[in-house]
């Protein structure tokens, strides 16, 4: 403890860290330091204060700060006092400064005066001081006040201030590239410094420079090969040796920049060779740092053009490290396995054992960069065992941070290696149940448009067996409590899509399970959406096949007490289920198709089919509609803003007041042409109006928002305009078309969707078991499933076992499946007629004819259809820009189909729709068999449901 | 390039904040917490090496070394050797330890200016300029040596210095 005597430190502050170390509570400690910075307060602003004093005082204000407080007040002190003339105080105050601020606070301006003046001090330590805190405060507009002085710093006398001189200048080029561009050559110059200290650090700019241009360094390869040389020679005074490595941090950062420079590069990559078994040679394993150069060195070589001799001595180094007992090593060993597996995937075998140990070691870091190798190394063949693992693993952990990592790792390795559907559907139910709430929603939007347009495989039973078996396992997780968002969403769109499809489950059941799901989330709308969309689906799907449906009391109260919910969503969700109750099967058919989930929606954008109503509401004289960005009366929020930013560039504020509304003249046309392109002269009257606007609407907002005149000049700006800023619709649209993805089901037929999937599952649970008995063989027969050779023998068992499995699985499945089987042949009726299946297919391109608004219109009675129909006779009244949000939802709804974003649509969908075909085979079966298609079997249905 | 050091006590308490990307202060004490809580929950014999993606933000690693009474913690992104951070630790340790003779945590706790002298003379603007402990020692000395010259003058009467401590 007396060795801080000779700092200066009075006893105030030993009993300060004294009484915070004896402190029981951190309120106890709060209010001591509170104290002390009341103390120090009131004494740095006090003038008679001696100087050596105020350094103290100052530091005492650091270490308030570092505990946590705010120390502000102080932080002119700290400014002033870099002024100071003596050195320990001009130190102390650069060391306060550069700890409280930063380049961006307003006191920077005040010390880069006295950087200035320091800089060119004649004591080098005042330098020092200075380029320290150059280095940190120094922000982009200070650099040009500083840099003349740090250049010329660069051939200072003193080592250690051109050291500091290249690092400041180093920083400068971090901060802002562009103002110290022209001088990069002196770090090239620094090189050759003979000072191996500033030579070692200009390494650290030039690694910067290198990889961010590695050709225009190519020249210095030679350079850098002999200066590493030179190093691992000794060529340097001994003082640099650590550990008795000749500077190893100096060699290290050599094998970077290398490995930057010879990647790719095979002329470039021969001149390092010969340097690199120098140190393979002379490696010295035993110590740490030893290891940090081999480590590079395999790092450098798995980077430059391959070379098959230093490839065996990486990978030999490898495995030292691997076999090592530290864990450090271990964790440099998987690291660089994963590295070279990069180049040769076949080192990796060798170590299997090695990994599978890391894998269970009970150090996290090693488990985490375990799984990285294994991510890097899966394959369609170890994809099983692997996310098995992963999943396992993500289960066990509570970062959410990582967990969501693996989850979404989870997820890209399923999507690109799934062996099979239904491994793949089981998978995401494991990464869905379990961490649900960490993926991207993307990943469930992808899952439900894989289940719906199957796997693009020619049969459409492999796709339907997906499905139902898919509808089973939901329907046994919904059991389960506390399952996330978004899987339930899924669920709820898998269940109300596919639910009944195969005939296994009644739709009673069905709806019960999602009024039950409904009713367990009083507060997660968008899962209420599903599931209220989900019921709709499955009434209009029974209604299409002429089934009557009960309407379930839990049911009747759910809608009840949605159709007054505060989400307008949900809202109106209740009003359409209620409406579609009370409509035909001819209609529900048309509005709700059977797996429609998809056929595009041709959206008409420009709500062409009201031009006709708008033509004849002006000509009866009503007032033409003016896009809000051109009215001028309230000026709302949102209308500023757009015209703000496109006002920027002519000019930034606008001082004059608004102009008054003038009325509809057409002078303000002339006065348009001024800043519009010609096209957009539109003449009211005329026809030809509405088709030159589509032409042109897309561009237009944009282009006449700065206009700013607010002439009542009829120029819909694409005519989606005329209820809302165009904004709204292209936000409104991802959140409802998500939602409104519902879609019709295919009554797809299904025979025998079970076996395969309990088959993969059955083998997949087989040879767990197997694991979990022979415990001594388990991690061999890991390793052989994880790199696929080995054990061979072993493997052979395993088969022979999981081929029993198999057919035992077969066997009780068939057994089960022949109860079910009467239950399937109820759906054949379910093969809607032909001509309602045309609605269902893809629309032709020709865009007029699907104009959903005009087929609803037909097709409902204005009493039956009441939301749709005040939705399109309001926004001729109003411009509530809700409106739009009403309306992408009711083209999603009514047409049936997912929304036209989903990309990879390809040519999968056409084949979705029943053929006619499809439905006489199976009303031919269904013959066969002797059922009668019509009417429910209660029998059957106890059995489905005992 | 190194994004922090940090020496925090065994019993959570910062001993040394540097922070080479400028944080808010603010933040300094969570960031504290969360590596605390990280470093305490590891075993003994495990790796010295952590990731910290979620703290410091993606590729970011932590190396640790657990001596006596406190964790040394240096924060880095993907640009540095872990091993050889590992040894920059060491490097640090042993320059405190020549500082103190006998380094303990009193020590750093009333000299924490002294440290972030010797971190200085290791690291600027979060690149290693020194790695050789004698050397950074040696310019330590300087400092001190010179300072302790210019402070003499300076000196202010004692019995002045003694009323205001008072």
């Amino acid at each position: 403890m007396g060795s801080q005597g000779g700092w200066g430190q009075s006893k105030e502050f030993l009993d300060l860290v004294k009484s915070i170390g004896e402190a029981r509570s951190k309120a106890e400690e709060d209010r001591i330091i509170v104290r002390e910075l009341e103390y120090l307060k009131r004494r740095l602003a006090d003038p008679d204060v001696p100087r050596r004093k105020m350094k103290e005082l100052l530091l005492r204000l650091v270490y308030a700060e570092m505990l946590g407080h705010d120390a502000s007040f102080g932080h002119i002190h700290a400014v002033k006092m870099t002024h100071d003339e003596s050195l320990p105080l001009k130190r102390t105050g650069y060391l306060a400064v550069a700890l409280f601020i930063d380049e961006r606070h307003d006191l920077v301006i005040l010390v880069v005066n006295t950087i200035q003046k320091d800089l060119r001090s004649d004591n080098y330590l005042v330098v020092c001081a200075a380029l320290t805190a150059a280095s940190r405060l120094i922000g982009e507009e200070a650099i040009p006040a500083v840099l003349p002085q740090v250049v010329d710093l660069l051939a200072h006398p003193k080592e250690a201030v051109r050291k500091k001189a290249v690092m400041a200048l180093h920083r400068f080029y971090q901060r802002s590239p562009s103002s110290v561009s022209h001088l990069v050559s002196n770090f090239r110059k620094k090189l050759c410094d003979n000072d191996p200290g500033v030579m070692g650090a200009t390494l650290c700019p030039l690694y910067d420079l290198v990889l961010e241009d590695p050709n225009a360094y190519k020249d210095l390869v030679v350079s850098f090969v002999n200066i590493l040389k030179q190093v691992a020679e000794r060529r340097l005074p001994t003082s640099y040796d650590y550990h008795q490595m000749p500077a190893p941090f100096i060699q290290i950062k050599l094998l970077k920049i290398l490995a930057v420079l010879g990647s790719g590069d095979k002329q470039a990559s021969g001149h390092m060779y010969t340097v690199l078994g120098d140190i393979f040679r002379k490696g010295d394993s035993a110590s740490n740092i030893g290891n940090a150069i081999l480590y590079e060195c395999i790092c450098c070589i798995s980077c430059i053009f391959p070379n098959s001799k230093m490839l065996d001595a990486a990978a030999e180094t490898t495995s030292k490290f691997l076999k090592s007992d530290s864990h450090n090593l271990k964790y440099m060993g998987i690291d660089a396995l994963g590295r070279l597996i990069k180049i040769n995937p076949d080192i990796a075998e060798e170590h299997q054992l090695a990994v599978i140990d890391c894998l269970e070691d009970p150090d996290d870091t090693l488990k985490r960069k375990t799984f990285e190798l294994l991510y890097k190394m899966t394959k369609s063949t170890n994809i099983e065992v692997i996310v098995d693992r992963m999943i396992e693993y993500m289960i066990s952990i509570t970062d959410h941070h990582y967990k969501a990592e693996i989850a979404s790792r989870c997820v890209e390795l399923a999507e690109q290696f799934a062996p099979s559907n239904q491994w793949f559907i089981q998978t995401m139910n494991k990464v869905f149940e379990h961490a649900g709430d960490l993926v991207n929603i993307r990943v469930a939007h992808n899952l439900m448009r894989l289940i719906a347009e199957g796997f693009g495989e020619e049969d459409e039973g492999a796709d339907s067996q997906l499905r139902s078996s898919a509808v089973d396992s939901y329907l046994r997780i919904l059991g389960e409590p506390k399952l996330p968002s978004s899987f339930l969403q899924i669920i709820c769109w898998v269940l109300g899509e596919y639910g009944t499809s195969d005939g296994k489950h009644p739709a009673s059941y069905i709806i019960g399970k999602l009024c039950d799901v409904a009713e367990a989330h009083p507060t997660d709308d968008t899962v209420r959406g599903y599931a209220v969309s989900a019921i709709l689906k499955i009434f209009a799907f029974e209604i299409a096949v002429g089934r009557k449906t009960a309407m379930l009391p839990e049911f009747q109260s759910l809608v009840d007490e949605l159709s007054a919910s505060h989400s307008t969503d949900l809202q109106q969700r209740a009003y359409e289920v209620q409406a579609l109750l009370g409509l035909d099967k001819q209609a529900v058919g048309s509005v709700m198709p059977l797996d429609a989930s998809c056929e595009d929606i041709e959206v008409d954008r420009n709500l062409s089919f009201l031009n006709s109503y708008v033509q004849q509401a002006l000509e009866n004289g009503a007032a033409p509609y003016i896009p809000e960005s051109e009215r001028s009366g309230a000026v709302s929020v949102g209308n500023y803003r757009v015209q703000d930013q496109h006002d920027t560039s002519a000019h930034a504020l606008r001082f004059e007041a608004y102009e008054l509304p003038k009325p509809s003249v057409p002078t303000a046309t002339s006065q348009a042409s001024v800043y519009l392109p010609t096209t957009d002269l539109v003449p009211v009257p005329e026809p030809s109006y509405y088709k030159e606007d589509h032409q042109i609407g897309r561009s237009q907002p944009s282009g006449s928002a700065p206009s700013g005149e607010f002439g009542a000049k009829l120029r819909l700006d694409g005519v989606q305009k005329k209820w809302g800023r165009e904004s709204y619709t292209s936000s409104s649209t991802p959140s409802s078309s998500t939602s409104s993805q519902q879609a019709a089901n295919g009554a797809s037929n299904s025979d025998g969707g079970a076996p395969i999937s309990s088959q993969a599952r059955e083998s997949s649970y087989g040879s767990k078991k197997q694991q979990a008995t022979e415990v001594s063989a388990e991690k061999q027969r890991l390793a052989a499933s994880l790199f696929g050779s080995a054990a061979k023998a072993d493997r052979k068992a395993h088969a022979g076992r999981r081929a029993t499995k198999e057919s035992s699985s077969t066997e009780k499945v068939t057994a089960a499946n022949a109860a079910p089987q009467p239950a399937k042949e109820q759906v054949v009726p379910a093969v809607p007629p032909p001509d309602l299946m045309d609605l269902g297919e893809p629309v032709p391109s020709s865009a007029p004819s699907a104009d959903p608004f005009s087929q609803l219109d037909g097709l409902l009675g204005p009493a039956s259809a009441s939301p749709v129909v005040s939705a399109t006779s309001a926004p001729s009244a109003s411009n509530t820009p809700d409106l739009m949000s009403i309306f992408s939802d009711d083209t999603g709804t009514t047409s049936g189909s997912a929304e036209p974003a989903v990309g990879a649509q390809k040519g999968a969908t056409a084949k979705k729709g029943h053929s006619l075909q499809d439905a006489l085979q199976k009303d031919a079966t269904a013959r066969q068999v002797g059922v009668t298609p019509t009417g429910n079997n209660p029998n059957l249905f106890k059995d489905l449901l005992g | 390039m190194i994004q922090a050091v940090m020496v925090i006590s065994t019993l959570g308490k910062p001993r040394l904040l540097k922070f080479y990307n400028f944080q808010d202060p603010e933040k300094h004490q969570e960031l504290v917490r969360s590596i605390f809580q990280l470093l305490s929950a590891r075993p003994e014999g495990v790796s010295n090496f952590v990731e910290t993606d979620a703290i410091f933000g993606p590729g970011s690693k932590l190396v640790y070394n657990h001596l006596a009474t406190l964790y040394f913690v240096f924060v880095f992104d993907s640009s540095e050797n872990e091993l050889a951070m590992l040894d920059l630790v060491q490097v640090f340790v042993e320059t405190l330890n020549k500082c103190f003779k006998n380094v303990c945590e009193l020590d750093i706790v009333f000299n924490f200016n002294k440290l972030h002298t010797v971190l200085d003379e290791m690291i600027l603007g979060g690149q290693v300029i020194e790695t050789s402990s004698e050397e950074i020692m040696r310019s330590v000395e300087e400092i001190a040596r010179l300072e302790k010259q210019s402070s003499t003058t300076s000196l202010i009467p004692k019995s002045i210095s003694q009323r205001f401590s008072r």
